[in-house]
């Protein structure tokens, strides 16, 4: 690929400043299974080039199917046409700083190949699954699935970068329905799709597998009769796999720097934080520390470069509750005038990249789950997200939860069903009473962060420990 | 994309079909569906190009059947035949070695019928290099931000009992917000075939005048419970919902349905509000990932009433019901509310005193199993008092059954009804829209 790359881009006939390619091969998979019968299984192959070109200051793009040197030629006339045709327009004069030459590799780390087992064997792995979820007659559905995704991409620009990165990574999802007469509940493993990281077949079983996946058959028929979550305000705890919701919605996408600009009013909205917050806003209370990092083994979006070559490391965006810095990329720093981090991404060659979460993780401090709940008088704890919703500046949040327990003097006492909260985001991270430790820290992930015009679904992985938020409204479901 | 390419792309996509016919086994079945595009993108904020570029992209998903069994490989398509034929063979042969593979799938459905169906919707869009101008001349003294997404979009389909399909439409949508110095703002589409420079000066010089009322300071409402107007495309957000977890005739025998309570009739709607899906606009195709057609119109609600799920034939087959030609995740493709008697101008003098909503954002299922939906309010919404706008809104969220706002709390729909297009570009330009009408409902609640 480097050759047929780099000879394409030598034999441009165009004037340009800079000229980059990303190259982008992918194979996904896909298998699922409801109550024991196979629904989807299939494979994707994907492949392409996303050619930028800057003329002027203003960069243009083309994204191309073929990597033939015909198409890969007429792409980049069609980019620097583009560039052209904006010049007059162009929000900001950007430079080869923003495309700084960059060498190296990336490789996701994994102990079994994605072929160490059939499709036959995968799909009796869910078959198994589905018929272990069923262990009451209420269960009227069962699913389980599982997806791979290999990534491979080269980067390659006129001021000499070379980029390769490959990713593996795997997701696995299972869940059960439970019925009596009109009362339906739900419950999965760590809410929708919550369960992705990077690495190989090994993921597939993950320790404790059965245990788990009874277990999770048993809540949905136990929420049936549980109680409705109380209308009051209460402390409320949260699972890392809603920790991995609230960090994702309420700190990542109003921490992005192209949202602060403006870039996405259009489509996600604009946030409630400004420039002028960074390195001066109390985010939330001094527990609160959330880092960037893009190095974590397995987190489902670690990588070593950006898709505009800049290279990744860990930075605190949250310390000690004030705010450090921001999500912004080379060409949103340049813009705003203040710190970012490498997190210009894109979801496939057929699109620019833009600034995007990457891992954001709360870090954790010294308190176990027992120390945390004995320590409660009243309170809920919740697990498992199953609804969201906030508003165009990241303030006003509605979230639902699968599965809750009241916290009665210091023990967890009654399942509760229908559990959700609602909180102002500043209002919220300033509640944070207390941040469990790194036995509790748990990481999640989700392919489905969905930003950008055109628009693009991302991969952003998150850990938490459980933390504790005082004086929060929660609240249970209609009639 | 010019006509010659179209037309190459449409000979390559038939010789690929026929050459799987020749290819394929005797107790083997195959379906074939197509998706390809070229299309610009251009990015906006504050009156500026923020990003521009096109995409040329175009993928096939072939899907092999035998024995009961099933599984597909998507690849790209390109129009360049010895490469698209060797991606379709290697993915042919690996389907093969897969199937044995496979449990056996009891609601299978093979292809069967014998529907074909040709449309190629020709536009009159502006050329690659005039977008930019085009669009900012307009706009370059407001605080414009949005998208242009244009050009053609191909939807094809064939498959092993003969059925063959295509649809090509040249298009634009045009997706802006102008904003005030406040942070208040004006949504807009404008969209269609052909670029109309005069329309899209008026479509703009429409927005400037609610862009002033948005100047005046913003009246921050307790939450509680308000009569409230949706204006059409705060009704189309709404609509979209019941695409997820709603409509489903599997979501409903799964027990999965937002809408399970009135298939059950323990609940029922306004009747004055009814939906349909019609596809006689012309903007989607009517064929399915079976290459089955839809009817013209099929009425889903009438009068508060659940008339008809959406039915596919797999989900027919598994729970003995008749098919209705929906799409593989049984969602709405072209629905239609059907209008009411509230006129234009008796909007503002009927809601009295509450809020007229322009747009929303973000809806969930607060609690699926009743109905409830969570949100916020977005873009020029108003307080009204006295049948007179009185200042834009801070936003408000709210949550609310729709077994409520289109039920018991439904006062009327508008005489006239609005097209929302479909501007999302999730891995490639969406098609379609919806035609809604606005909506007055009293005690609407908005909680934070």
């Amino acid at each position: 690929m480097w050759s047929e790359l780099k000879k394409a881009i030598a034999s441009f006939d165009i004037p340009a400043d800079w000229i980059g390619i990303r190259a982008v091969k992918e194979t996904s998979t896909s298998r699922s299974v409801r109550d024991g019968l196979p629904q989807a299984n299939g494979k994707s192959f994907t492949i392409g080039a996303m050619l930028e070109v800057l003329v002027n200051g203003c960069l243009g793009y083309a994204a191309t199917n073929s990597l033939e040197p015909s198409s890969l030629q007429a792409a980049a006339q069609t980019a620097y046409k583009q560039a052209l045709a904006a010049s007059e327009w162009w929000i900001h004069p950007f430079g080869e700083s923003e495309r700084p030459k960059v060498v190296g590799e990336y490789k996701s780390p994994f102990l079994e190949p994605f072929d160490a087992l059939s499709p036959g064997e995968i799909n009796d792995l869910l078959v198994r699954i589905c018929q272990t979820l069923k262990v009451d007659d209420k269960i009227v559905q069962t699913i389980a699935g599982a997806s791979t995704i290999e990534r491979e991409s080269w980067f390659v620009s006129s001021n000499g970068s070379e980029v390769y990165q490959k990713i593996l990574s795997i997701a696995t999802h299972y869940g059960a329905t439970a019925q009596d007469g009109s009362i339906v509940q739900q419950r999965s493993n760590n809410g929708s799709q919550a369960n992705c990281y990077q690495g190989g077949l090994e993921l597939l079983k993950q320790e404790n597998l059965w245990h788990r996946v009874r277990q999770i058959g048993e809540q949905a028929v136990e929420l049936l009769t549980a109680e409705e979550c109380p209308t009051t305000r209460t402390n409320l705890v949260l699972a890392p796999d809603q920790m991995m919701l609230q960090i994702h919605e309420s700190v990542g996408h109003p921490l992005e720097i192209d949202r602060i600009l403006g870039d996405e009013r259009n489509y996600a909205g604009g946030s409630f934080v400004n420039k002028s917050d960074f390195g001066n806003l109390v985010y939330g209370s001094p527990l609160m520390n959330i880092t960037f990092d893009p190095t974590v083994a397995g987190e489902f979006a670690s990588y070593g470069f950006d898709d505009t070559g800049a290279v990744a490391t860990r930075e605190y965006l949250v310390k000690e509750g004030v705010l450090q810095r921001g999500l912004g990329s080379l060409e949103s720093q340049a813009r705003a005038g203040v710190s970012g981090v490498a997190c210009a991404r894109a979801s496939s060659w057929n699109r620019p990249a833009i600034d995007r979460m990457g891992n954001l993780n709360l870090e954790p401090l010294n308190a176990s789950f027992e120390d945390i709940i004995s320590g409660i008088e009243h309170g809920v704890y919740m697990e498992s997200n199953r609804s969201w919703s906030i508003d165009d500046r990241r303030y006003k949040f509605q979230f639902g939860c699968e599965y809750a327990k009241l916290i009665e003097n210091g023990k967890l006492t009654k399942t509760l069903r229908n559990p959700n909260y609602r909180a102002t985001t500043p209002e919220f991270w300033h509640s944070l009473i207390q941040v469990g430790n790194a036995e509790n820290w748990q990481m999640y992930g989700t392919p489905y962060c969905g930003k950008g015009e055109p628009n693009q679904a991302i991969w952003v992985g998150h850990g938490s420990p459980v933390c504790v938020f005082a004086n929060v409204e929660v609240f249970g479901g209609g009639s | 994309m010019k006509i010659e390419e179209l037309s190459a792309l449409e000979v390559s996509f038939n010789r690929l079909i026929e050459t799987l016919l020749i290819k394929k086994a005797e107790n083997e079945q195959f379906t074939v569906k197509l998706s390809s595009e070229r299309s610009q993108f251009t990015r906006f904020n504050h009156a500026k190009v923020r990003q521009t570029g096109c995409v040329a992209d175009g993928w096939i998903e072939l899907t092999l059947m035998s024995d009961q069994r099933s599984s597909v490989r998507q690849f790209p398509f390109t129009g360049n035949w010895d490469l698209d034929w060797q991606l379709a063979y290697s993915a042919l042969q690996e389907l093969r070695d897969e199937l044995i593979l496979l449990p056996i799938d009891p609601y299978l459905v093979l292809p069967s019928g014998t529907n074909t169906s040709r449309e190629v919707h020709s536009g009159n869009l502006l050329a690659e290099e005039a977008v930019v101008s085009s669009v900012l001349e307009q706009v370059n003294e407001l605080d414009f931000t949005g998208i242009y997404a244009g050009g053609i979009v191909i939807k094809g389909y064939g498959d092993s009992s003969g059925q063959k399909h295509w649809f090509a439409t040249d298009s634009f949508t045009l997706d802006y917000s102008l904003f005030s110095a406040s942070g208040q703002a004006v949504k807009g589409t404008f969209a269609g075939s052909d670029w109309n420079k005069s329309a899209y000066i008026a479509k703009i010089s429409e927005a400037k005048k609610q862009l002033e009322l948005l100047a005046r300071p913003c009246k921050e409402l307790p939450r509680g419970q308000y009569k409230t107007y949706f204006a059409p495309a705060a009704v189309a957000d709404l609509l979209v919902m019941l695409s997820w977890g709603a409509i489903s005739e599997a979501d409903i025998q799964q027990g999965n349905s937002a809408l399970a309570a009135l298939s059950r009739q323990e609940k029922q709607l306004s009747p004055v509000f009814s939906l349909k899906e019609n596809f006689q606009r012309g903007l989607v195709p009517r064929f399915n990932e079976l290459g089955e057609m839809a009817a013209p119109e099929l009425p889903v609600i009438e009068k508060g009433l659940l008339v008809n799920t959406l039915v596919n034939s797999r989900t027919a087959k598994e729970y003995q019901k008749t098919a209705n030609g929906a799409n593989g995740s049984e969602t709405l493709r072209a629905p239609e509310i059907s209008s009411g008697n509230l006129v234009f101008e008796q909007i503002l003098p009927r809601l009295d005193t509450g809020l007229y909503l322009s747009n929303l954002h973000y809806l969930n299922w607060s609690d699926r199993q009743t109905g409830r939906i969570t949100g916020m309010t977005r873009y020029a919404c108003f307080w009204v008092e006295n049948g007179e706008i009185i200042a834009p809104i801070e936003n408000l969220r709210f949550d609310e059954s729709l077994y409520r706002f289109w039920g018991e709390n439904l006062v009327d729909l508008t005489d006239f009804q609005e097209f929302i297009p479909e501007v999302g570009t999730y891995d490639s330009r969406q098609l379609g829209g919806s035609l809604v009408p606005g909506m007055l409902v009293k005690d609407f609640t908005y909680t934070l």
